[in-house]
């Protein structure tokens, strides 16, 4: 067996969610290439190659991969990836765009989001907003997975010593060009890895009112999310949103401020260590699955929780 | 210009589903059936193309049981023009890629529009393994869409933000949730919509074979989350974060 791992970063450096992949990738077993494709990328190769277990590294240096567009990245993957049994890749917005299309190049159904590995050919997947696990079996001539980084335990970035290759070849598809994007920006941690989460909900009222979640994020070190509610209403940006059409997170602590707790919202917490629930309705549903629940207006409760933590 | 929008049957997303006792996959006996929400925003965004003039004919397209003509009346009512069901139950992304690639090579749209996921499977995969099978670039998890001079800009969610991609057309678009708020069909669009004009068809019609290349063996249900308490204040919960889970 041979795993090829699609590595996540911003051509500056390696996104911790490519560790976890690899974990993924360890799971399966068999010998591990980590393919990076970017443009001034070869940094990120090198830190790819001080991942402990990865055998080598592919490095494919050109201005087509520069933004990930899809079409030319999965050109790239899906004629790469022709010589091994796993193609993986991290469930994120990036690996959900273009892993799909190496799929359906090399004529294969691709098992998306996987949250545990059973055998090399076995894998289990939430569906159903996470109300059911489905296990599923493939005897296709390659596997291509995308994998849930929060259900995989990062491996040790670094111990490993692994060769670089440089591919020579790159090909624009010609079908599609970058317009330009609006990146967030915040000295926060990032969602997906923070150790803390405090999100808000429709509960918040308002924009401004996510400056009381910051204080407190930033006295705990924690990233801050937010429902969908919060976003449609245009309170926070849509890369802040939880659940299952947002982002998963799982940290030591999730604290929900002033949101009801629809399962879509559960479907991207809920194997969260902790979870906090602070909400004026005892009946909210966010409680079924809350450790420890306030009943408290939050315009009370969080300045508190800002001075107490 | 012709657009093509797939609309899946799927559980109503209001209905919090059991896995079957057997473990065979979940429990659909007399559960409420519904247009997924993101097909919803798919044919809103074409036939809001179409109120624009950009548009002139919209094609729903349903993969599904015989009951998934229902969605398609709807999205008929919505204001698209005329439907295609191809009649196959369980047909997985690939599967379903395949055959909206031959009905895309009978018609001819210069826009196909989509969810980017299935609120049943989750998978997001389809629009993309269909832009992949024809050859197309596709503008996924789309919050904004605007077509000129042959080309469609498209305003994608991502992780960090938001990134804007210009597709040469003909092209695939995927629907996040941003994108529009999809209207609700009156009475007279749903009475209208019974004598639009709805082909069935079967995977054989096309030549795609759907079998299934993965194989469910079980569905469990997840982890359940022990109870917890309730806290009286905001110091005893401090005061339980700190020492009783130790997690600040
Ligand atoms: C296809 C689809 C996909 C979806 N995907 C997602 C997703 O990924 N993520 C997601 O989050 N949702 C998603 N949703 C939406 C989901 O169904 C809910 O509508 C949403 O999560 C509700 O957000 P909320 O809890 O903030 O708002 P509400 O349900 O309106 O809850 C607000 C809560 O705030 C409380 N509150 C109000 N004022 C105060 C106060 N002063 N003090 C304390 N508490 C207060 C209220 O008691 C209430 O419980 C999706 C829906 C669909 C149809
Ligand atoms: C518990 C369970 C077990 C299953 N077992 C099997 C099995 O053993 N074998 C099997 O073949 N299938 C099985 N299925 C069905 C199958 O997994 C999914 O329904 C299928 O993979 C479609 O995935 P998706 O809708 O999530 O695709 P996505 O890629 O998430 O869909 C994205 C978009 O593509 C379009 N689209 C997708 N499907 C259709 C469609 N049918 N018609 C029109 N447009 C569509 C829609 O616009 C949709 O918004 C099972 C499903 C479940 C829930």
């Amino acid at each position: 067996m041979s795993v090829l791992v699609y590595a996540e970063h911003d051509n500056a450096s390696l996104k911790g969610v490519t560790l976890n992949t690899v974990a993924a990738a360890q799971a399966i077993g068999g010998d591990i290439t980590v393919l990076v494709a970017g443009s001034g990328c070869a940094a990120v190769a090198e830190a790819a190659a001080k991942i402990a277990g990865v055998s080598k590294v592919l490095l494919a240096d050109d201005a087509a991969y520069e933004h990930q567009l899809a079409e030319n990245v999965a050109d790239l993957v899906a004629e790469v990836g022709k010589g091994y049994s796993h193609i993986l890749a991290p469930a994120t917005t990036s690996g959900k765009n273009f892993l799909p299309r190496v799929a359906a190049l090399l004529d294969v159904q691709m098992i998306s989001e996987i949250s545990g590995v059973v055998n090399a050919t076995t894998f289990q997947r939430p569906i159903y907003a996470g109300n059911a696990i489905a296990t599923v079996e493939s005897s296709q001539a390659t596997n291509v997975l995308t994998v849930r980084g929060t259900s995989f335990d990062p491996v040790a970035a670094e111990g490993g010593s692994a060769a670089v290759e440089n591919l020579g070849v790159a090909k624009d598809a010609g079908v599609s060009s970058f317009v330009g994007e609006e990146l967030a920006k915040s000295d926060r941690p990032e969602l997906t890895a923070a150790k803390i989460v405090i999100s808000g909900g429709r509960g918040m009222q308002n924009g401004d009112n996510f400056e009381m979640l910051y204080k407190v994020a930033d006295k705990l070190g924690a990233a801050v999310g937010a429902s969908r509610a919060a976003v449609d209403a245009g309170f926070v940006p849509n890369d802040m949103q939880v659940g299952q059409t947002g982002k998963i997170v799982a940290p030591q602590l999730y604290v929900a401020v002033g949101i009801s707790g629809a399962i879509q919202h559960l479907a991207g917490m809920k194997d969260s260590k902790v979870i906090v629930a602070i909400n004026k309705d005892e009946e909210a549903p966010i409680f079924q699955v809350a450790d420890y629940g306030l009943v408290a207006d939050l315009f009370e409760a969080v300045p508190e929780l800002e001075k107490l933590v | 210009m012709k657009v093509l929008v797939a609309v899946k049957r799927v559980v109503d997303y209001n209905v919090k589903v059991r896995v079957a006792a057997d473990h065979s996959g979940v429990d659909l006996t007399n559960v409420k059936m519904a247009m997924n929400p993101f097909c919803e925003i798919a044919v809103e965004e074409a036939v809001r193309l179409k109120e624009k003039g950009v548009a002139t004919e919209i094609i729903a397209v349903a993969v599904g049981p015989k009951e998934a003509q229902e969605q398609i009346r709807t999205a008929l009512a919505l204001g698209a023009d005329r439907g295609i069901l191809v009649e196959a139950a369980d047909v997985q992304p690939l599967g379903v890629a395949k055959l909206l690639k031959a009905i895309v090579d009978e018609e001819k749209p210069e826009l196909v529009i989509l969810g980017k996921q299935a609120i049943d499977g989750d998978n997001n995969q389809t629009g993309q393994m269909l832009a992949a099978l024809a050859g197309m670039g596709q503008g996924t998890f789309a919050s904004e869409v605007n077509v000129a001079d042959g080309s469609v800009k498209v305003t994608r969610e991502i992780d960090g933000g938001l990134q804007t991609v210009d597709l040469k057309l003909p092209a695939v678009v995927t629907t996040d949730l941003r994108l529009n708020e999809p209207r609700y069909a009156s009475l007279p669009n749903i009475m209208k919509a019974k004598k639009k004009p709805l082909d069935i068809k079967a995977p054989g019609d096309y030549g795609v074979d759907v079998t299934p290349l993965v194989k469910t063996v079980k569905v469990e249900p997840p982890a359940e989350r022990q109870a917890g308490i309730k806290v009286a204040d905001v110091a005893e919960l401090v005061d339980k974060l700190k020492n009783e889970a130790k997690v600040i």
